[in-house]
């Protein structure tokens, strides 16, 4: 029928599964770690990029992105596509309205 | 259009329309349309709940022109006038503008237009329905207390902490009823994706269902932005969290940034459909396809697109950077482009047309005129320096109504008009429904082309009182609105009596082209009576036996 | 010319799955349409949390010392705990999914009940946690008087900090009632489950409810540094 795209009966192994789930385990240790060292801003990049990837493990695997067809994939980055839109381009405002509103900048 | 005979389901001689079973007659009883999963039984579901918000909100519209008939504020108290114009706002703006064309119109048309038997997900359709009714309920009862004196913008932390009205009931009221939208909106996206006929390539949709899908991205990415602010301004007033109250340390302008990001975008859901609608109508009473066919189609996506880009410039007086308010004041005047470019389309397609003045079209025509005034004056407004000067003033005021009665209301009764006879399987008086629709254009104008001069000359807007010399122009504006009630009103008469006395309509009694015509009026529940097989282009009206088609009961209206 | 609508069959007789419904023609129809419409809720839920989180980005770049100090309060292990249970119930709610592709009716069981529990663990443990803010009066506004536990904070900023509890409270509660939302969905797929609903053929539900969790999950990956690792350096 309309837009039929064969789905994929993919079966993961449960092999892969639990690499996954221990590498998540894993990557919490970590974040855990690197949060007891004073980094400065470093900390919040390290922290952001370790729950980033965090996230594709379970978008990728877990939620069966990595099979799933071009629509899912694109329906999934639009809606994290427009929340870097509205965090982004509202912080455009405080931002640009100098350290007094946001001290962190001072920094 | 369709491989399927010209009019597959024609009456024979032994039977009539009214016998055959169809969606109205095929189950009776109360609970038959209060279970249902028929989605246009759930769009007349809708209708009425539309149309009784409408009214409602059409009364507090009343008594705010009564109060502005004189200078002095004598109708009614100053805290009373805050609550009327605010409840006016709330039900118009989530009880009638964001959801009746989708509900209404959407929903009886969107699968049929597609040449689905439903809608993807019929049970979650007819939840919307029951959630629409449930905030309505929240809201209704916020209002038999006394309303709300906030301004539909609830702005803080005059809504959190200091108003004493019930802003809680009302912003979760309006907090289900977003669910209601956000349903829909999931609802006709995956219909268009997974359900489209065999052959009806994205291409050879109408553009109603193209304004469909692209208000339904808007519905599905800005509503949830609607209902996490509304529930934080709640948390705020029932928890005395510091959120948005400077007092408490918290940021006024950040529940702007929050309400505008969604509220803004909604003027689009609010506009997209309604020119999908304009679409449908232009080509069918001008007989001819719609120039420029996938433009108007990119612009509708684009519409969607940019319509999240401009929020701030809700914004520019409040205390924003200088620098974010031009970026936002750009990008508006952008987001303005592809709405031209659908008003250029139209009228191109107007341009050497075979023109017919039935009653859609006079609405349709009517939406292209005070739509790119609105547009027009929005454009102004878009203007930082501009609005410095009439932001908060009745320019802001007759810019909106514009676009959103001139625009959306003109849209929404060009198409009850238009596919009335093929919801109902009946047609209305051609003379009444000409005549509301003159006294619509003649009294919305009169009612709000005022109001841009007065707020040039300075009256602000939400007030009760206003200098004597703004009088005449007032005066002019409520008795515009007075013919504009009455050619609202007109309708419900004539539509009412057409569904037991109008004169029966056969399967296309306008001559058009769409999957809709080529099934009976009204449609069986499943929609056909053989599944549809597209192969051509919509608004096929060029071709011989197409154009040569007269309509097959001359309609009065 | 066809002198009857058309009806529910789907057409040549052809055997139809109980679970598909009349709108559809296939069942792979009916997944695809169920998968994208799931997506597209959960889209919705993106933009619901990030307003939390447009909020937090804001105030923690505003008030850094409140929100550190704010941070400092709360259960590290607790909080390190509860992401490893989500991580966990993420890894049997996938498992439970195998289960269904391998038709193992049993297993289906088995990995939603542990789902289900792990779930439920998380949400002790975040009772206990609350429990403990109310103890140390670190419930904001109003609510904190309500509970008899108005909220106190020695440091030059308490208001400040009031503002990261208040954020605290709405982005984990309102992540809680998520959760509980989750496991009542799962407690219905349990039961029909063991019933025999799920299979090769058909396991959408269990899928899309999948979904959910996993996202439920991801929010909390994120929640999880940005309430309790702020001030983990500070020693």
């Amino acid at each position: 029928m309309a837009d039929h795209t064969h789905s994929s009966h993919h079966i993961t192994s449960r092999k892969t599964y639990f690499f996954v789930f221990a590498a998540l385990m894993v990557l919490t240790v970590l974040t855990w770690l690197v949060a007891q060292v004073d980094l400065g801003w470093a900390n919040d990049l390290v922290a952001l990029t370790i729950a980033f990837t965090k996230m594709m493990l379970v978008l990728l695997f877990f939620m069966h992105v990595r099979h799933s067809t071009r629509m899912t994939i694109l329906t999934a980055a639009a809606g994290f596509f427009w929340l870097a839109i509205m965090l982004f381009y509202t912080l455009t405002d405080y931002f640009t309205r100098g350290a007094s509103v946001l001290p962190v900048l001072g920094k | 259009m369709n491989t399927s005979a010209a009019h597959p389901s024609a009456p024979t001689t032994a039977e009539t329309v009214s016998e055959r079973k169809n969606y109205l007659n095929a189950d009776y009883g109360i609970l038959s349309w209060l279970l249902t999963r028929d989605h246009k039984r759930i769009a007349i579901l809708y209708l009425i709940s539309v149309s009784a918000f409408f009214a409602l909100g059409s009364i507090f519209a009343a008594l705010i022109r009564f109060e502005l008939l004189t200078p002095e504020g004598d109708l009614m108290q100053a805290d009373t006038y805050n609550r009327v114009f605010t409840m006016h706002g709330v039900i118009m703006v989530f009880f009638f503008l964001i959801p009746a064309i989708p509900a209404v119109l959407g929903n009886f048309l969107l699968p049929i237009m597609i040449g689905a038997k439903d809608l993807a997900m019929p049970k979650l359709n007819l939840a919307s329905w029951y959630v629409y009714n449930l905030g309505g309920i929240f809201t209704l009862w916020a209002l038999v207390h006394g309303g709300v004196d906030t301004g539909w913008t609830f702005y803080t932390p005059f809504s959190t902490t200091y108003s004493n009205t019930y802003v809680i009931s009302t912003a979760l009221g309006v907090f289900i009823n977003g669910f209601s939208t956000i349903f829909t909106g999931l609802n006709f996206i995956v219909t268009v994706h997974r359900m489209r006929a065999p052959g009806l390539s994205w291409f050879r949709l109408p553009l109603f269902i193209w304004s469909m899908y692209a208000t339904s991205l808007v519905i599905v990415l800005g509503t949830p932005v609607i209902a996490i602010t509304l529930l934080l301004v709640a948390a705020e007033r029932a928890f005395g969290l510091g959120i948005f109250d400077p007092r408490l340390g918290g940021d006024p302008i950040l529940f702007q940034h929050m309400f505008w990001f969604y509220s803004h975008p909604a003027v689009y859901i609010m506009i997209l459909p309604s020119m999908g609608v304009i679409s449908e109508l232009v080509a069918a009473f001008a007989r001819k396809r719609i120039f420029g066919y996938r433009i108007v189609a990119f612009a509708s996506v684009g519409i969607a697109v940019l319509g999240f880009l401009v929020w701030g410039h809700h914004m520019f007086v409040t205390g924003q950077s200088m620098y974010a308010a031009t970026v936002f004041s750009v990008l508006s005047m952008l987001v303005a482009v592809p709405s031209a470019v659908k008003v250029f389309n139209w009228t191109a397609t107007l341009y050497e047309g075979s023109i017919s003045y039935q009653t859609p079209m006079l609405y349709a025509l009517g939406f292209i005129g005070l739509f790119t005034i609105g547009g027009l004056t929005g454009v102004m407004v878009a203007t930082l320096g501009f609005d410095i000067h009439v932001h908060d003033t009745y320019f802001i005021v007759a810019h909106f109504h514009y676009v959103m009665v001139g625009g959306t209301i003109m849209g929404y009764l060009g198409g009850l008009h238009y596919w009335w006879p093929k919801m109902f399987g009946r047609m209305y008086p051609g003379f009444l429904s000409r005549l509301s629709a003159l006294l619509v254009f003649v009294g919305f104008n009169l009612t709000f082309f005022p109001q841009f001069l007065l707020g040039y000359m300075g009256m602000p807007r939400r007030y009760w009182s206003y200098p004597p010399e703004f009088q005449v122009l007032n005066v002019l504006s409520t008795a515009g609105a007075t013919v504009l009630g009455v050619g609202f009103i007109l309708p419900i008469f004539y539509f009412a009596w057409s569904l037991k006395f109008g004169k029966k309509a056969g399967d296309n009694p306008w001559g058009a082209v769409g999957l809709e015509w080529d099934t009976t009026s009204p449609p069986p529940t499943l929609n056909f009576y053989t599944q549809p097989v597209v192969t051509a282009p919509p608004y096929e009206y060029n071709r011989e036996d197409v154009h040569n088609r007269t309509t097959q009961e001359a309609p009065v209206g | 010319m066809a002198s009857s609508p058309l009806t529910d069959t789907h057409g040549h007789g052809a055997h139809h799955h109980p679970a598909l419904a009349h709108q559809f023609d296939s069942l792979d129809q009916q997944k695809e349409s169920s998968t994208l419409g799931m997506w597209l809720f959960l889209v919705t839920e993106i933009m619901f949390f990030g307003g939390l989180f447009l909020a937090y980005v804001l105030y923690r770049g505003r008030y850094p010392e409140a929100f550190l100090q704010g941070s400092n309060t709360l259960n590290v292990w607790l909080g390190g705990l509860n992401t490893a249970v989500l991580i966990g119930s993420s890894w049997t709610m996938v498992l439970a999914i195998w289960a269904a592709q391998v038709n193992w009716r049993k297993g289906i069981v088995i990995f939603l009940i542990l789902t289900m529990a792990l779930g439920s663990t998380f949400l002790v443990v975040k009772a206990f946690e609350y429990h403990h803010k109310w103890e140390e009066h670190h419930i904001p506004g109003k609510l904190g008087m309500f509970f008899n536990s108005p909220f106190q904070f020695a440091g030059d900023e308490p208001q400040h900090v009031e503002i990261f509890f208040s954020l605290y409270f709405i982005m984990t509660g309102l992540h809680a009632t998520h959760m509980v939302i989750g496991i009542g969905v799962l407690l219905v797929l349990t039961i029909l489950a063991w019933k025999g609903h799920y299979g090769p053929e058909y396991y959408n539900p269990l899928e899309m409810a999948g979904l959910y969790w996993h996202f439920v999950d991801i929010v909390w990956i994120f929640l999880f540094p940005l309430l309790y690792l702020l001030g983990a350096h500070v020693h």
